[in-house]
């Protein structure tokens, strides 16, 4: 789905510092538990996409949420992290996670 | 307050990966195909969303999750969410598994028993 198809406009551009919201609320979530509250920064923008924790409850998920691939340095991400400084770690985030 | 759900498990301590493929079952590829038809990904008729068989997933026991395999895990959940969604009711399944039972062993699941998992 494309993003001029549904309107949205993305609040993020890439390379912008992104993070993602600390929460634990109920239903279907996305957002892994790990990254939650960790900063990265935006390296693409993959679409727009119906919001999953939506469809998970039969509805429909619209307006669509932008959707951005966030890189993450993986020694930010794991304490004690033994590979390389610069290896890093994508995920892709929705945008009602970040803050 | 639920911190993590038990299925969201990235960065925890685990055993080694098996990385080499291996083969499914009949009854794995029959719940496969099921899913792709439900889904909508083959066919016309879209039934549920992924996202639903990921939230009934998740709602597993975590006892029953750990000992559950991946393709257990599918048919548990797409039965969930077509009673969810009135497609089946509980009754129908449940009346559904007795007529089975009485029948006893399909030709493939008996092959499948005798060849073990």
């Amino acid at each position: 789905m494309t993003l001029e198809k549904l309107g949205t406009v993305p609040l993020y551009g890439v390379g912008a510092r992104v993070r993602v919201r600390r929460a634990a609320p109920l239903g279907h979530i996305r957002t892994p538990f790990y990254i939650r509250g960790h900063a990265g920064v935006v390296e693409r923008i993959c679409g727009a996409f119906p919001n999953p924790e939506e469809l998970a409850q039969q509805r429909d998920g619209l307006p669509a949420q932008p959707l951005y691939r966030v890189r993450f340095r993986q020694k930010d991400v794991w304490p004690g992290y033994r590979g390389g400084a610069s290896d890093v770690i994508e995920l892709e985030i929705f945008q009602h996670w970040i803050e | 307050m639920i911190e993590r759900g038990h299925h969201d498990m990235g960065g925890l301590p685990a055993g080694k990966v098996r990385r080499t493929e291996h083969a499914y079952d009949d009854w794995e590829l029959r719940v496969d195909a099921m899913m792709m038809l439900l889904i909508g990904v083959v066919g016309d008729s879209k039934r549920m969303t992924v996202d639903e068989l990921r939230k009934n997933v998740e709602a597993l026991a975590p006892a029953d999750y750990d000992k559950m395999g991946y393709y257990d895990r599918w048919v548990i959940s797409l039965t969930q969410t077509m009673i969810q969604r009135g497609v089946i009711t509980s009754d129908d399944l449940a009346r559904k598994l007795a007529q089975v039972q009485r029948r006893g062993l399909s030709p493939i699941s008996r092959r499948q028993r005798t060849k073990g998992r």
